[in-house]
């Protein structure tokens, strides 16, 4: 039947219905009775120490019930590692009211509780401090001249990879050489949802609605600061507006929700205010150097690759920068280093595709200079270097559909009709630029556990405690179990993001689909096993001896493939268990001895048209086709989405987000969405996704490889490289305004 | 936001009388202040709500052909009004170059003539600001200036005036209509707003107590020989790094007579009658060229934002050329002319 | 946004309560609020509508989006106080009477116009003020005119496929 065939299919979001309505419910969305709310008081300084706290007059309005600061916090744990999460980096986290101590620039130093929102909000603004300042640094030129190589790496990042062949001697001795500099500006994620947290406080016990791409990451966090056992902490979370990295680790609203909630032994909601955030979270500036050598020809005979990202005096956020070009191309001579440099900031956080993007402006810019230098079409360049295996790890690829998606691509955009030379092409008073690149990112699976809870009247219901932020994971999980039960789409239920569902990493890296996906199909095989039996055990069973491979799952029975008249129903089988539900959970691990012998990576060829107005410098990105070989596509239609949210981040990251900080005050100034610019609909043109066929039984058990981030990795450098075309002005630091791309 | 009281007057005369109290502010679209009042960057101790003033929310003709626009108009409904799409086009399409749909439904015409800067210190309240907080520094200066002014600045202030609708109205020689305890007053608009000088908390001549009651338009000369052209950081929902509103009367290919004003580069809509002057008698390129030596002259960039004089320059000839042939930059075209 | 400067006036007692009436997707409602309570914070904190998002509070990004008198405003920015007696139609009004889907809201749905969801009741408020506006008349325009609207997801090209769909009918 054609509705039981759902994987590969493309499916309406499931959670759609809800999400049109107004009914899905996000962190901020829930209520309870004498409900208070609480703001969140930052400090003004950006490095130094609050001498004085005047909380008097925030406390005298009416409404107020408490103002914490660090001399009144109550006790909790306050070691390091009772902070730490699933996902850190190594260091010491910043504890929200520890001492008084300012580290960054909008820093949370108290928190009004009031019982209304406005009576907090006007109270938070009384709330006085005197504070000594200190000289903040937030310039990463000049701290680059103290950077270090992180001396703990962080765990489930790369290091650098080892160096190969003699990379000085061969760039020293090639023909063509190239050596350039590229920067990549501090960006900030700006999920539309706040970082909220809805504490809903009954007799000691919480129910706590977070924004987290984890909730069981923040259950066990709130568990260790403060000291209460799993059974009284449950994290429900169903429903997540975005946070693309942001909610990977627990933020500070959910300590300081927690915290009043059990202070004031009431429920209290705190959703941090927009301007908040530029504080608390971004994308860490990066500089990133890269030699080539190579051949007239272009072949490379040496890559060079070395960065230097920001981070925090308190933790090394590390990501994984300068490694891509290595195992993309194949060459002889190479060498990496990645350094770390420390700022007066909050730590940095993960953000879509954290690191790639960065090392491959630089790299595929570089690739670009190297391919107008030899006078070559740049796409000729990358595939004369084309890697067949990965040589940074010595490893062959599950799979590489990758000279596959250059060619689909550059078909589909029309690549042969490029004139190569600059300022060519040209419409009216605008300069035509054409320009690809390439993109890449891990196929990566976590262990994570799933349950499928099957009931005879053929209804079921998936639970995983990972989340979906907007990636499509309950369509798709959903489609998994409809399919391997032979169930009508309609007929799953799957529920997400709850501290009390089958134990789940943190949602994040493309790597969800992959691991909760295979542990839903472990789960539905195991039920199809027991199911079998079942049958296969009624009396006079028309399956009695047939086995799993003989039988196909279908409209709500069991059915002989060969002889569809041979068959049981679901509601037999259950008869026979003497049960009206059956549930199973399963957990699935990453394949390690296929990881141990192989590589796993999503590739894209990404093409850009942009046009430049040759008078006053304005860029509009007109066309984007972005071919994707991710491995098995289980749903076109979300797939797409994820690699069109993924483009539009790309944009975002090559013409407009950029954090504009004052160092004088080590401050943002530009810590509002009015002034922080993210792309809107009239930046946004057509953009064209393929999905290039790629069959991988390596990478994970469903065939999956993850797309979350490969859909921005090559976006910024393809539009960067587009503009040179246009223009002839090469720009090597992001983002691309109209001041940097203003002719002289 | 500080507690404050709230009026709803019932007629202009009972807005006055509370309007005057001290610490009273009118409130309108509420777009601008609402949104200072939430950073704390205002905190009136009485908001005095015109919403109930229905007579201000017409637009009408004036006996000489011109236009009078009610304060209380919304820029949405001033914009698809079909006499001002008629006879003030320029003005139209400045309004829609601005903000959103969604806040030119609720921002009125009175109100965009009062919104204040986006100059990031004025915003941020942990920041010392001149226009802010008087007396206590210009940090922009020496910090973070790439949308700060280029003309007129002092060594008080280096804001801009972030308004689109008020560069159409410079160049459309409109006046603003008070009423007052003092009684009504006729303010052009050269004189409505202020340079910063030493006392950059006032933008504008509109004395404490003081309502806007509508803006008077005078008769249309340009028909389709005008434009707004508007250069920002993204195609929509940005403020101008720099605008230019250009109305010219054509005779053959020459301009006869030209109105131009500038916006994103000063604390006011920049506007020197020179410059029209000079634009007489000659083709558009060369008008252009003229007009933009002189609107520029003694221009001065700071760290971050002396590319935009050199966008000024271009842009006011690019704009001289499109009002001259008669092709006005459309808001939702996002090829520039 | 609160921060550390304390202001130079003594805080005044909180302002005092007023009532207010005003129909919200066809239902009456009279409640007692604040001045300085914003129509956004009304529909979610007292009125429990909570599909209206906050997204920066401050009009910079259009989740709040609601149709008031006919007109699609920045919720956020309006005080509620000064729109007594005012219609409101927000997400949750979007359906018909028989429950059904709004045609933009399934066009939505078929165009995967969305992937988290937040933007989405302002995106479909917005939408649907749009083309009563007349300003659906081509992809150009769609995008103009629903620039408003901030979608982090960047599932803009599929907002204005779902539009065109609508607007087209």
């Amino acid at each position: 039947m054609l509705t039981e065939r759902h994987v590969g299919r493309p499916r309406s979001r499931v959670d759609g219905p809800l999400k049109v309505t107004g009914r899905a419910k996000y962190a901020a969305d829930y209520a309870t009775n004498g409900l208070l709310h609480a703001v969140v008081v930052t400090a003004p300084i950006a490095k130094g120490r609050i001498a004085r706290m005047d909380t008097a007059r925030a406390e005298a309005v009416p409404g107020v019930l408490r103002v914490f600061t660090h001399e009144n916090r109550p006790r909790t744990a306050w070691f390091d590692r009772s902070w730490q999460d699933q996902v850190g980096p190594p260091g010491s986290p910043f504890r929200p009211l520890y001492d008084d101590r300012v580290h960054f620039a909008l820093q949370p130093a108290a928190l009004v509780v009031a019982e209304e929102f406005e009576v907090a909000r006007h109270a938070a603004g009384l709330v006085g401090m005197e504070c000594e300042a200190e000289t903040p640094e937030t310039d990463l030129k000049r701290a680059m001249t103290e950077a270090y190589v992180p001396p703990k790496r962080r765990s489930g990042i790369a290091p650098p990879p080892k160096p190969r062949g003699d990379e000085a001697k061969a760039f020293a001795a090639a023909p063509v050489r190239l050596r350039e500099q590229y920067g990549i500006a501090t960006e900030f994620h700006n999920a539309m949802e706040p970082h909220a947290t809805t504490v809903i406080w009954k007799d000691g016990e919480l129910i706590i609605h977070d924004k987290t791409q984890g909730a069981q990451n923040s259950q066990d966090w709130v568990c260790s600061i403060f000291g209460l056992a799993k059974s009284k902490v449950r994290v429900v979370s169903p429903f997540v507006g975005g946070a693309f990295g942001s909610g990977l680790r627990p933020g500070p609203q959910l300590f300081l929700a927690v915290m009043a909630a059990l202070s004031l032994e009431r429920s209290v909601k705190l959703v941090l205010h927009r301007d908040h955030h530029f504080g608390l979270m971004h994308r860490p500036e990066t500089f990133v150097t890269v030699g080539l050598g190579a051949t007239p020809e272009g072949k490379l005979c040496s890559v060079q690759v070395e960065a230097v990202a920001a981070t925090s005096r308190f933790e090394d956020h590390q990501e994984v920068v300068v490694n891509w070009p290595g195992l993309l191309y194949d060459v002889e001579n190479a060498a990496f280093d990645y350094r770390l440099a420390q700022l007066d900031t909050h730590t940095p956080s993960d953000m879509r595709a954290p690191g790639a993007p960065l090392g491959m402006f630089a790299a595929e810019s570089a690739l670009d200079e190297l391919a107008a230098k030899i006078g070559i079409c740049p796409m000729e360049l990358r595939l004369l270097n084309h890697a067949d295996e990965d040589r940074n790890d010595g490893k062959n690829f599950t799979s590489k559909e990758l000279r596959a998606a250059y060619q689909v691509a550059a078909d589909r955009f029309g690549w042969r009709h490029r004139s190569p030379e600059p300022r060519s092409m040209r419409e009216g008073q605008e300069l035509i630029g054409w320009g690809m690149a390439t993109g890449v990112w891990e196929a990566q699976t976590v262990k994570m556990s799933a349950s499928i809870l099957l009931r005879a009247d053929g209804t079921a219901e998936v639970r995983c405690g990972t989340a979906d932020i907007g990636t499509g994971t309950y369509t798709i999980l959903s489609q998994i179990a409809a399919e391997e039960l032979g169930l009508p789409l309609p007929a799953v239920n799957t529920l997400l993001n709850d501290s009390a569902y089958p134990a789940a990493q943190v949602e994040g890296g493309s790597w969800t689909a992959a691991s909760a996906g295979t542990a839903v199909q472990l789960c539905a095989r195991s039920l199809k096993e027991k199911l079998l039996k079942a049958a296969r055990g009624i009396t006079n069973s028309p399956l009695a001896s047939a086995t799993m491979e003989e039988v196909r799952f279908t409209g709500g029975r069991i059915v002989l493939a060969r002889d569809p008249s041979h068959a049981v129903t679901l509601a037999a089988c259950f008869r026979e268990l003497g049960e009206e539900k059956i549930e199973v959970e399963e957990t699935a691990t990453p394949g390690l001895l296929s990881k141990m012998r192989y590589s796993s990576y999503a590739h894209a060829a990404v093409f850009a048209e942009v046009r430049v107005d040759e008078e006053l410098g304005q860029v509009r990105v007109t066309r984007v086709v972005n071919a994707v070989a991710a491995g098995r596509i289980l749903n076109p239609k979300t797939a797409r989405s994820q690699i069109l949210g993924g483009v539009v981040f790309g944009i975002g990251q090559a013409l407009h987000e950029e954090g504009i900080p004052d160092h004088a005050l080590g401050r943002w100034m530009n810590h509002n969405m009015a002034e922080y610019h993210l792309p809107v609909n009239a930046d946004v043109p057509a953009v064209e996704v393929i999905f290039v066929e790629e069959r991988d039984a390596l990478t994970s058990p469903i065939g999956v490889k993850g797309l979350g981030e490969i859909g921005i990795v090559g976006t910024a450098a393809a539009i960067a490289n587009a503009i040179h075309h246009a223009t002839g002005k090469r720009l090597r630091g992001l983002p691309m305004t109209l001041d940097k791309v203003l002719p002289r | 936001m500080t507690p404050f009281a709230f009026d709803r007057a019932g007629d202009l005369p009972a807005a006055l009388r509370a309007g005057g109290a001290p610490g009273a502010r009118f409130l309108a679209g509420g777009t601008n202040l609402v949104d200072l009042m939430k950073y704390g960057v205002e905190a009136p101790r009485r908001l005095v709500d015109l919403g109930p003033l229905d007579g201000l929310r017409r637009v009408e003709e004036t006996p000489d052909g011109g236009l009078r626009i009610g304060a209380l108009v919304t820029n949405a409904d001033c914009a698809a009004h079909p006499l001002v799409m008629e006879r003030a086009p320029l003005l139209a399409s400045a309004i829609l170059h601005g903000a959103t749909p969604q806040l030119r439904n609720m921002a009125t015409t009175g109100g965009n003539l009062l919104q204040r800067t986006r100059c990031y210190y004025f915003y941020d309240t942990a920041t010392a600001c001149n226009k802010r907080a008087p007396g206590t520094g210009c940090p922009a200066r020496e910090g973070v200036n790439r949308i700060h002014a280029i003309l007129g600045h002092s060594e008080h202030c280096i804001a801009t005036h972030p308004s689109d609708m008020c560069v159409a109205l410079a160049a459309l020689e409109a006046v603003v209509e008070v009423e007052g305890p003092g009684g009504a007053r006729r303010i052009p608009m050269a004189d409505f707003h202020r340079l910063p000088d030493d006392a950059p908390e006032r933008d504008t001549t509109l004395a404490h107590g003081e309502v806007i009651t509508a803006v008077a338009i005078p008769p249309d000369r340009f028909g389709s020989h005008h434009t707004y052209l508007k250069l920002r950081d993204r195609l929509s929902y940005a403020f101008a790094l720099v605008s230019v509103a250009v109305g010219v009367g054509m005779e053959g290919t020459a301009i006869r007579e030209a109105r131009i004003a500038l916006g994103g580069v000063a604390h006011k809509p920049w506007r020197r009658e020179e410059a029209e002057a000079a634009m007489r008698g000659l083709a558009p390129e060369a008008a252009g060229e003229r007009a933009a030596a002189i609107l520029l002259e003694g221009a001065r960039g700071f760290s971050h934002n002396a590319f935009k004089i050199e966008l000024a320059r271009r842009a006011i000839g690019r704009a001289v050329r499109q009002a001259a042939s008669g092709t006005p930059q459309h808001h939702a075209n996002k090829v520039i002319l | 946004m609160p921060d550390a400067t304390p202001p130079a006036e003594p805080a005044l007692a909180l302002p005092p309560p007023l009532t207010l009436a005003l129909t919200v997707n066809g239902a009456r409602h009279a409640v007692e609020i604040r001045p300085w309570t914003t129509l956004l914070d009304l529909l979610r904190d007292r009125l429990h509508l909570t599909g209206t998002k906050k997204g920066c509070d401050q009009g910079q990004c259009g989740a709040c989006t609601v149709i008031l008198d006919g007109k699609r405003v920045n919720a956020c920015l309006v005080l509620a106080a000064t729109r007594p007696g005012s219609e409101v139609r927000t997400v949750e009004g979007l359906e018909g009477p028989d429950g059904a889907l709004h045609p933009l809201q399934a066009a939505f749905i078929e165009h995967d116009a969305f992937q988290c969801g937040y933007c989405t009741p302002g995106q479909l408020c917005s939408g649907v003020a749009l083309i009563g506006e007349g300003h659906a008349g081509s992809a150009e325009e769609i995008r103009e005119w629903m620039s408003g609207n901030i979608c982090r997801c960047g599932a803009y090209p599929h907002i204005v496929e779902a539009i065109r769909e609508v607007a087209g009918r």
